[in-house]
C-alpha cells in the first residue's frame, strides 16, 4: 500500500473518529476508569487496625510545612556537609602519609634498577604523585558524603525537597518539576538532563535543562568541600571550622539555587516565555532503606565511580601534565607559557592562569578539574611531599593563593559549563546545536560575569 | 538451534520499585531511589529460569498511557510496537486503586499481562489485606504478590512468567465498560481500525484513542517503524531485537 494512501486512510479515520467523540469524550473515558479501579479494589482489599496514623503524613507535615520547610532541609544539608568535613580531616592525613610511604619505595626501586631521571619523573612524580594526590583528597569526603546522601535519598527525602521547592520554581515561570530535576542534578547533571523528559512542556523542560546545571553534581563536591574546609574558615578551630565550612557550602549551593530561579524567571520572562502549567507532585511514602546495603552500594556506585572517573582520566592528564611541563619552550615549559598566556584573564576573575587552564583541560569531566590543578601546580617546581591537606594548603598558598582564589574558584565551578557528558546529553535531548550552545554559554557567562564581579569588589573593598 | 528468548516488559507507577524488581531479576545493579522519575529511558538485562532465557526491560513508571510526556510515550510505543511476550505491571499494594488505573489500560492494550502486587510487607504493617484471587479473577490475569526489596514471591512470579511466555496460561483480561456514548463511538470505529490497520494492534484500544483524539499516538501508527529511530540508542537496540 503506498505511504500517501495509508496516510489518507488514517486521516479518515481521525475525522470520522472526531465526528463519533462527544466533547468530554477524556473525563468519560477517566472516569470510567476510576470507577473500575475503586470497585476492584474495594471487593479486594480490606484495612485492618487502622489505629495510627500514617506517620508519613505526621512528619510531612512538619517538614514540608512552610515555616519548617526550608530550615529542616538547610540543617539536614549543613549536618551531612559537617558530617562530611569533619570526618574526611581525620583519615585524609593518614592517607596521605601511606602514599608518602610508597613513594618512597618508589624511588628507591627505580634508584635499583638504575632507571633513568626521566622514567622516574614521568611514573613516580607524574603519574603517582598525582593519582595519590587525588586519591588522599578526594576519597575521604567522597566515601562519607555519598553514602549518607544516599540514606537520605533512599529514605525518600528528595520528593520532599523537591515539594518545598516547588512554589519557589511556579513563581519563576517555570514547571515545579524542575525542583525534581534540579534534585537529581545533586547527583549527576548529564542524569538529570536525561530526568527532565518527564516534563512535559517544551518550553518548561528547555529552562529545566538550562539550569540543572547550577547545582553542584558528584564530579564538583569534592572541590566545593575541599577548597572550602582550606581555605574558608581560618581564623576558626576545632568544631568551630567544620561547622563554618558546611556552612560555606551550604551557602553555595543556595546561592545555586538562587541563580537557578533567576535564570529560570529571566528566561521565562524573555527568550522562553510561557505560563507554568499544573501537575501533581506525588510524594512516596518514607521507607526505611536497607542501610547496609544502601551505604556499600553508595560506595561503590558513587564514590569508586567518581573515584576512577577522577584516576582513569587524572593519571594520563597526570602524564600529559608532566610531560608539558617538562617540554621546554625557549627559556619556559609548555604547561607554564599556556598557564601564563590566561594568566590575566584568569586574574580579573581572581583565580590564575592554572586554575582557568585546569578548568579548562577538566571539560571532560568535572572529577578532574582539581587533580589537572594540583599536576600543573605540582610540576611548576614546588616539588612537595604529598603528605595531606596541610601542604596541600602550602601548596596553593604557595602559588598566591587567598581566600578570594578560593571562593571564585568555588563560584566558578558551581556556576561554569556544564561537562562534556552533559553537553553530549543535552545536544541529544533537544537535537539543537543552537541550545547546546546556550547551555554551555550562558553558565559560562554567568561564572565570568560573578567571579568577575566578586574579584574587583574584593580588590576595591582592599579585603585582600 | 537456541532456544528462543522471551522479552519481559516492567510498567507500573513511578516509585512502586520496578527498578528493584528489575534488580532482583537480572542481578543487575540499576540505580534506585525512592523518588518518582527514576527511570526515564528503559534499562535491559538478562533472566535466565527453568532453562529459559528472558530480556527484561525495565519501563520508565507512568500514571497512565495517554501520551501526556516523553517517558509516557516510551512505555506506550514499546507496548505497541515491541509487543513483549509478557507485560508485568508492578503495583504498589499499598496504593492499588489508584495503581490499577494503569494496569487497566495496560490490560485494553495486550492480553499477557501478570500483575506482581509489590510492596506487600509494608501493606502488611500497615494493616492492608488484599485478596489476590479474587483480584486475579476480577481482572481475568494472573496476581502474584511479591516484595522485591525482600526477594519475596520471586520465584512464583519466574513460574508465572514462564507459564505465560510458554502459552500455558490463558487470560481473559478485563475490559472496562465505558459509558454509552462511548462504546457507541467504538463499535463504530472498530472494523473501520480493523481494516486499515489489520490485527497487528489492539483494535479497540486504537479506536478508545482515536476518540479521545490522540493524535501522537496516530503519529506513532503512521510511520511504525520511526519511533524506533526517534529515542536514539536507548531504542536502536531494542529494534533489532525483534522486528516490528
Amino acid at each position: 500500500m503506498p505511504a500517501a494512501d495509508l496516510s489518507n486512510q488514517f486521516d479518515q479515520l481521525m475525522n470520522e473518529a472526531k465526528s463519533l467523540a462527544p466533547a468530554d469524550t477524556r473525563e468519560q473515558i477517566v472516569s470510567a476508569i476510576f470507577q473500575t479501579s475503586a470497585a476492584l479494589s474495594q471487593e479486594c482489599v480490606t484495612h485492618t487496625a487502622v489505629a495510627k496514623r500514617d506517620r508519613t503524613e505526621q512528619i510531612d507535615r512538619i517538614v514540608t510545612s512552610k515555616r519548617w520547610g526550608f530550615p529542616i532541609m538547610l540543617a539536614l544539608l549543613a549536618a551531612v556537609l559537617y558530617m562530611t568535613i569533619a570526618g574526611a580531616n581525620v583519615f585524609s592525613d593518614s592517607l596521605a602519609r601511606l602514599f608518602g610511604t610508597i613513594e618512597t619505595y618508589l624511588t628507591m626501586a627505580f634508584q635499583a634498577i638504575h632507571a633513568p631521571d626521566w622514567l622516574h619523573g614521568l611514573i613516580v612524580l607524574g603519574l603517582y604523585r598525582g593519582t595519590a594526590w587525588v586519591v588522599s583528597v578526594m576519597l575521604p569526603p567522597m566515601a562519607i558524603f555519598f553514602p549518607v546522601f544516599a540514606l537520605l535519598e533512599n529514605y525518600g527525602y528528595l520528593p520532599r525537597v523537591a515539594f518545598n521547592m516547588d512554589r519557589l520554581f511556579q513563581k519563576a515561570g517555570a514547571h515545579g518539576k524542575q525542583s525534581l530535576t534540579m534534585a537529581m542534578g545533586f547527583g549527576c547533571n548529564a542524569a538529570a538532563i536525561m530526568s527532565t523528559r518527564i516534563i512535559e512542556s517544551p518550553r518548561e523542560r528547555m529552562l529545566a535543562i538550562l539550569t540543572n546545571n547550577f547545582v553542584p553534581c558528584n564530579g564538583r563536591w569534592p572541590t566545593l568541600i575541599l577548597l572550602s574546609s582550606l581555605f574558608m574558615a581560618a581564623g576558626y578551630t576545632g568544631g568551630w571550622k567544620t561547622f563554618v565550612t558546611a556552612g560555606v557550602v551550604v551557602a553555595m549551593v543556595l546561592f545555586g539555587i538562587v541563580v537557578t530561579l533567576t535564570v529560570s524567571w529571566v528566561l521565562s520572562k524573555t527568550a522562553l516565555r510561557g505560563i507554568p502549567t499544573h501537575y501533581t507532585l506525588e510524594l512516596p511514602p518514607y521507607r526505611r532503606p536497607k542501610i547496609m546495603e544502601t551505604i556499600i552500594r553508595a560506595t561503590l556506585d558513587k564514590s569508586l565511580y567518581v573515584l576512577k572517573r577522577a584516576v582513569t582520566v587524572a593519571a594520563p592528564a597526570g602524564v600529559i601534565t608532566w610531560i608539558l611541563a617538562n617540554l621546554h619552550i625557549g627559556d619556559t615549559t609548555a604547561l607554564a607559557a599556556f598557564a601564563h598566556w590566561l594568566d590575566p584573564f584568569a586574574k580579573a576573575l581572581g583565580l590564575d592562569g592554572y586554575i582557568l587552564m585546569a578548568f579548562i583541560l577538566g571539560l571532560p569531566a568535572n572529577e578532574i578539574v582539581v587533580p589537572i590543578l594540583l599536576m600543573g601546580y605540582l610540576s611548576a617546581g614546588a616539588l612537595i611531599e604529598a603528605d595531606g591537606l596541610h601542604s596541600l594548603k602550602q601548596l596553593l598558598l604557595d602559588h598566591g593563593w587567598t581566600w578570594l582564589t578560593a571562593l571564585n574558584m568555588m563560584l566558578f565551578s558551581l556556576l561554569h559549563y556544564p561537562c562534556g557528558t552533559t553537553l553530549v546529553n543535552i545536544y541529544k535531548e533537544t537535537k539543537s546545536a543552537k541550545w547546546t550552545f546556550v547551555a554551555f554559554a550562558l553558565p559560562t557567562a554567568i561564572a565570568i560575569a560573578v567571579t568577575f564581579t566578586t574579584a574587583q569588589l574584593a580588590r576595591w573593598l582592599g579585603l585582600v | 538451534m537456541m532456544d528462543k528468548t522471551y522479552t519481559v516488559a516492567l510498567m507500573g507507577n513511578p516509585n512502586t520499585g520496578k527498578s528493584t524488581l528489575f534488580n532482583v531479576l537480572t542481578g543487575l545493579r540499576q540505580h534506585t531511589g525512592n523518588w518518582p522519575g527514576k527511570t526515564v529511558t528503559h534499562a535491559e538485562g538478562e533472566c535466565r529460569h527453568r532453562g529459559t532465557l528472558y530480556r527484561i526491560v525495565d519501563l520508565p513508571g507512568t500514571y497512565s498511557l495517554y501520551s501526556n510526556s516523553a517517558d509516557e510515550e516510551v512505555a506506550r510505543d514499546f507496548l505497541l510496537f515491541q509487543r513483549p511476550d509478557v507485560t508485568i505491571v508492578v503495583v504498589d499494594a499499598t496504593a492499588l486503586e489508584r495503581n490499577l488505573n494503569l494496569a487497566l489500560q495496560v490490560l485494553e492494550m495486550t492480553d499477557r499481562v501478570i500483575i506482581a502486587i509489590n510492596l506487600m510487607d509494608e501493606a502488611k504493617k500497615k494493616g492492608i489485606h488484599i485478596n489476590t484471587k479474587k483480584l486475579a479473577a476480577k481482572l481475568g490475569v494472573p496476581v502474584v504478590p511479591i516484595s522485591a526489596r525482600n526477594r519475596e514471591g520471586i520465584d512464583a512470579l519466574l513460574d508465572t512468567v514462564d507459564a505465560m511466555a510458554h502459552g500455558r496460561i490463558n487470560t481473559n483480561p478485563l475490559s472496562i465498560r465505558y459509558s454509552p456514548e462511548i462504546e457507541r463511538g467504538i463499535a463504530k470505529l472498530l472494523p473501520l481500525v480493523k481494516d486499515v490497520m489489520g490485527d497487528t494492534y489492539p483494535a479497540r484500544w486504537i479506536a478508545l484513542r482515536l476518540l479521545d483524539g490522540d493524535t501522537s499516538l496516530l503519529q506513532a501508527l503512521k510511520q511504525p517503524p520511526q519511533p524506533l529511530i526517534k529515542e536514539g540508542n536507548a531504542y536502536a537496540c531494542c529494534g533489532s531485537v525483534k522486528s516490528v
